[in-house]
């Protein structure tokens, strides 16, 4: 990880650690974020990512290890305006419109965007005027998400910013995304989806069980966790047993094999290479599906050998 | 910085929760057209009993109206809005004037309202009377509007309401806002003078002849906003973890 002069300007987390009871919710952090990255913190749930969003906003106290944006503390930097976000969990106020809440939120900004713009930037135009409490979730997220936006802040802080917003939602949220990007906020996300850390994040940062596990481009990480799955069907053949998993393990690429009477499922580092094989081996196979495997498996395979205490969820 | 559109936008979302409102007016105003115009012409402590009875709703409808506000705060932060407007570069010192200045319009609408319907049961007061009172309250409430800060800070949106309506009527009882005094003299006295709401009651009682406000009013209503003020400053800074 580089930690550049640049990044030593941005955001600065350094053996950062929190634990709630028992649970180590984060353990012992490092990271170093240039201005102007879009950074997914990507991870199942109980990895420390809202813990650690939290203690970058200065809503959480370490227990060790501090925290720097733009060179200064969390609380100075949220009070100097720098800070903006969407946090996991926040209803809206009741008994405003849309529209007089937005403005609420850039009347306490030194610098907030126009309210029209970041109304229409966030796709809320359309009903300004309606009250807070009469929107629906996902109607509810872009408000929030305007709330964001106005304060035109020089790091956006988003957790889980698309939880509850449709697929047309989402496409013009990170629309909106990459536009502030490209004027050079810095932009911070967490998220559970390896499809929208890949699609909008400069760099994945992989969190599992409050530690960093992985950290790198996009596409490096990408790959890192993308195993894939092979769902056929493959008749039992002879009197091998229906148990019998040994040929299949052995083909090239699978790093584990499972039969269930019929039903076949091979894990795959490299699943090309095993169905050319899987086909000419087993020519009786049928109902083939490739699947990308999912990310909890892929945390799994990229955490088995850090034992060190249970894996307890955080919330 | 004033941040006036703050100010003005918590002020509006308040006084449009008219549910909200209408209970913690209605009940002083209600109590006070019923038992006042059945009473209008019955001498109480040497006074009508309109007046006096008016100066006691006005007791509790006051304290009722600024401690109620712990209702709203703790509503707020179970939604996470509180939170939400701590990453923004708002200050707790705007936040929290915000809040006293809703308190303080909703204990003013409810001692206009009294103020109506007493005129409206023959009541009859100076200008100044009338001033002495609402100076008076102001000042008495301050405690009052702090405690209701704090428990919303400390409480959760359950127990809020529950809390407001026991602590208002505890202290209006021992400060003897239902015209029965627990104790006039000896050590139970001593403590029930050391309440705000006795003294919100005296502050009630200027407007009735022949009573003033002496310098242990305001020192009593001092100690407590010295008291309570850091407290809820203190439970403010702490109150950032999820709800």
């Amino acid at each position: 990880m580089a930690t550049t002069n640049a990044a030593r300007a941005g955001i600065v987390l350094s053996r950062l650690s929190k634990s709630y009871g028992n649970v180590h919710a984060v353990r012992s952090v490092d990271l170093a974020i240039a201005p102007g990255e879009t950074v997914a913190i990507l991870g199942p749930n109980g990895a420390g990512k809202t813990t650690t969003i939290e203690m970058v906003l200065g809503l959480t106290r370490p227990d060790s290890g501090t925290v720097t944006l733009f060179g200064k503390s969390p609380a100075q930097a949220v009070a100097a305006g720098a800070v903006g976000g969407m946090l996991q969990t926040g209803a809206l106020v009741e008994y405003l419109s849309v529209r007089e809440l937005v403005t609420m939120v850039a009347s306490v900004y030194p610098r907030p965007l126009p309210v029209e713009q970041a109304m229409r930037l966030a796709g809320v135009t359309e009903f300004a005027e309606r009250r807070t409490n009469k929107l629906s979730g996902g109607q509810t997220q872009r408000v929030r998400f305007a709330i964001a936006l106005v304060s035109n802040p020089d790091l956006f802080m988003l957790d889980e910013p698309t939880a509850a917003v449709d697929v047309e939602g989402r496409r013009e949220f990170w629309a909106s995304i990459r536009a502030v990007a490209a004027e050079g906020k810095t932009v911070i996300f967490a998220t559970h989806y390896l499809e929208e850390a890949d699609a909008y994040a400069d760099r994945i940062v992989l969190m599992a069980r409050g530690r960093i596990v992985a950290d790198g481009p996009a596409t490096e990480i990408k790959a890192k966790v993308s195993g894939r799955i092979i769902r056929a069907t493959i008749p039992v053949a002879g009197p091998a047993g229906p148990a019998d998993t040994a040929p299949l393990a052995a083909l090239p690429g699978v790093t584990n094999a499972e039969r269930h009477g019929e039903a076949v499922i091979l894990t795959c580092a490299d699943s090309d290479l095993t169905l050319r094989a899987l086909l000419s081996r087993f020519p009786a196979a049928r109902d083939i599906e490739v699947a990308g495997a999912g990310i909890e498996e892929a945390f799994m395979a990229l955490t088995a050998d850090d034992n060190d205490d249970e894996l307890e969820k955080v919330r | 910085m004033t941040y006036p559109v703050y100010l003005r936008y918590e002020v509006l979302r308040n006084f449009r929760n008219w549910r909200f409102l209408f209970l913690t007016l209605a009940l002083p105003l209600v109590l006070y057209l019923l038992i006042g115009s059945v009473n209008r012409h019955v001498q109480f402590e040497h006074v009508a009993f309109p007046v006096y009875f008016m100066t006691a709703m006005a007791t509790l409808g006051t304290m009722a109206a600024v401690i109620s506000g712990c209702a709203i705060i703790a509503t707020e932060r179970a939604t996470g809005w509180t939170r939400q407007m701590r990453i923004t570069p708002l200050p707790a010192r705007t936040y929290f004037r915000a809040k006293v200045v809703v308190g303080y319009l909703r204990a003013l609408l409810t001692l206009v309202l009294l103020a109506l319907a007493g005129t409206a049961l023959g009541v009859r007061l100076p200008a100044q009377g009338w001033l002495t009172v609402l100076g008076l309250f102001l000042v008495g409430l301050i405690p009052f509007v702090v405690l209701g800060i704090l428990l919303g800070h400390l409480i959760g949106a359950d127990a809020a309401a529950l809390a407001t309506g026991g602590i208002v009527t505890l202290f209006a009882l021992l400060g003897g806002v239902y015209g029965v005094q627990v104790a006039t003299s000896g050590p139970v006295f001593q403590i029930i003078k050391a309440l705000p709401s006795y003294w919100l009651v005296q502050a009630g009682k200027t407007a009735l002849g022949g009573h003033d406000w002496p310098a242990e009013g305001w020192i009593v209503i001092a100690a407590w906003t010295v008291v309570l003020v850091p407290l809820a400053v203190r439970v403010y800074r702490r109150d950032t973890s999820r709800v």
